[in-house]
């Protein structure tokens, strides 16, 4: 089945390994995607789902191991934007001083000139991604004035702004309000069909079965990999929370 | 003589203007308020309280060193204060010990050098004017290099305002975009340094950090724009610079000091009375009486 050109794999790791002087966060990990696939990234805290999303953006260095994205280097996606970061609540500073459209701007960034001086393209740009998360109202308002969901709605504009053709994001369905749940899901359909890719990582397993195609189980290395149908069972999943029975972890979903 | 000068504001504030060291004080220290107040900003943001504590502390012995070999004395603190930074890094990478512990260690470490240096190589190294800052007495040559490290401050962090700021805010996401991290990251430290430099002339080696940190804060309490943020920043540094000299002018004070307290109290009436983050929040005490 795998036998496909890998020129038409939108992210492929062979391999990888990252350590953090000297100890192994992620090792001997594999993935390959390709366009219009979810991919669901399944592993307990510490289990390297960050590690993973560094790698791939280039925030750190694999010290083993090969990727590619569209075949090409992450240094040359970097410059093509081809991947856009949508992180977690927890990972930004809600208290500082930018209103949603400086945020969504941001992704217009690494395709401005030296100034970051916005072009008609990139204003139009950015109001299209506001007005698809459904924030034209809070076109100013401080991010620290947001509900939780709406400030993953604006990170997600941020991610359609940069027009990236990969999306990457840290638990996009935690913290986040029921409206913003079913509009997440109908924007993943839409980026499903526009042929984008994307990898996310959860904790709900209710939202795996739910959008992903794939699953990637990890604990430091890959469990399983492979059709969310055949991978995501129970077996696999005690395998990969280290023994914990999936009864327990499906317990206060259902 | 002095009474009667005081009875009239005008003359508080025109008196002083007529002695050509009181107007260059002024000058230079409102210069060398804007740029520090510039770069409050991002340092607060960016959490760099301390490493801006670090920095201007270890620019001692540059400045020592620098006097003795008759250098500009900003050549040996920018080294120093660079050096340190990298010092701090490597150590950090290298053992167990936590960042704040290796960031109190060495620039201590190096302020002790400066001292032990100062008492030993014989010159006329004023170490009270290094310590508390001597804005009265600046030389001409001080006052060119003055003028020359703040424009190069303020046209770097000009060029690089929208890239600083995302690298304060989201350094991953700039990463992946392709913007150059690292550069950020030591830019912001050189200016670090730099204005270091100026700042030590106002107000002196121990208070500098003041200069680094309490505009930005100021700032912080009043507005919700990062924008806005820079401007009240390097307008708060300015007034407590124009405060502090007119006041030690008066009352006979420490300048340096009262610059710095200048800055404290302004950070205070923010604290208290900013609209929306201050302990009273004087926009619902307004909204209330209505």
């Amino acid at each position: 089945m795998e036998t496909i050109n890998y020129q038409n794999f939108r992210i492929e790791a062979e391999n990888i390994c990252v350590d953090y002087n000297g100890k192994v966060a992620l090792y001997d990990a594999n993935l390959r995607l390709k366009p219009g696939q979810i991919c669901g990234l399944v592993g307990m805290n510490g289990a390297g789902k960050t590690t993973f999303f560094n790698a791939l953006t280039g925030f750190v260095n694999i010290s083993k191991g090969k990727i590619r994205i569209n075949g090409e280097s992450v240094r040359s996606a970097q410059k093509d934007q081809t991947i856009a970061y949508v992180p977690q609540n927890e990972g930004i500073d809600s208290q500082f001083p930018i209103s949603v459209w400086d945020v969504v701007m941001m992704g217009r960034y690494g395709s401005m000139n030296i100034f970051r001086c916005p072009r008609e393209s990139d204003v139009q740009a950015v109001k299209d991604a506001i007005d698809r998360v459904d924030l034209t109202d809070h076109l100013s308002t401080p991010i620290g004035n947001l509900s939780g969901g709406q400030r993953k709605r604006t990170f997600l504009a941020r991610a359609i702004a940069q027009r990236a053709s990969i999306l990457l994001l840290d638990e996009p369905f935690s913290g986040v309000d029921i409206r913003t749940e079913k509009l997440i899901s109908e924007l993943f359909i839409q980026f499903k069909n526009e042929g984008k890719t994307i990898l996310l990582s959860t904790h709900d397993m209710i939202h795996v079965r739910e959008f992903c195609d794939l699953v990637l189980l990890i604990n430091k290395t890959v469990v399983a990999y492979g059709e969310t149908s055949e991978v995501f069972t129970p077996e696999n999943i005690t395998t990969t929370f280290g023994g914990i029975s999936p009864d327990f972890l499906f317990g206060p979903e259902s | 003589m002095e009474l009667c000068s005081f009875l009239t504001l005008d003359s508080f504030i025109t008196d002083p203007l007529t002695h050509d060291f009181m107007r260059k004080a002024l000058l230079m220290s409102s210069l060398v308020a804007a740029v520090c107040g510039f770069l409050s900003s991002y340092l607060t943001l960016k959490g760099w309280a301390l490493m801006g504590d670090a920095v201007s502390h270890s620019v001692m012995p540059g400045v020592v060193v620098a006097y003795a070999l008759g250098l500009p004395f900003s050549l040996g603190a920018f080294i120093f204060g660079v050096g340190s930074v990298a010092l701090i890094g490597f150590i950090k990478q290298k053992s167990r010990v936590k960042e704040d512990t290796v960031i109190g260690l060495v620039f201590t470490g190096f302020f002790a050098l400066g001292i032990v240096l100062v008492s030993k190589i014989k010159s006329n190294i004023d170490l009270h004017s290094i310590l508390f800052g001597s804005p009265l007495g600046i030389s001409l040559s001080d006052v060119k290099q003055t003028i020359f490290i703040s424009l190069l401050v303020v046209i770097l962090l000009s060029i690089f305002r929208k890239d600083l700021m995302l690298y304060c805010f989201d350094p991953r996401h700039a990463k992946t975009v392709g913007i150059n991290v690292l550069f950020l990251h030591y830019l912001l430290l050189t200016c670090l340094s730099l204005a270091a430099v100026v700042g030590l002339q106002s107000v002196g080696i121990i208070l500098v950090v003041a200069m680094l940190i309490t505009p930005g804060a100021t700032a912080y309490l009043l507005t919700d724009k990062f924008d806005n943020m820079t401007v009240i920043s390097v307008l708060s540094a300015i007034i407590s610079s124009l405060i502090g000299i007119y006041v030690s002018f008066w009352f006979d004070l420490e300048t340096g000091g009262s610059i710095v307290l200048a800055q404290t109290f302004i950070f205070l009436f923010a604290f208290l009375f900013a609209p929306r983050y201050g302990i009273f929040k004087l926009k619902k005490l307004f909204a209330g009486h209505k």
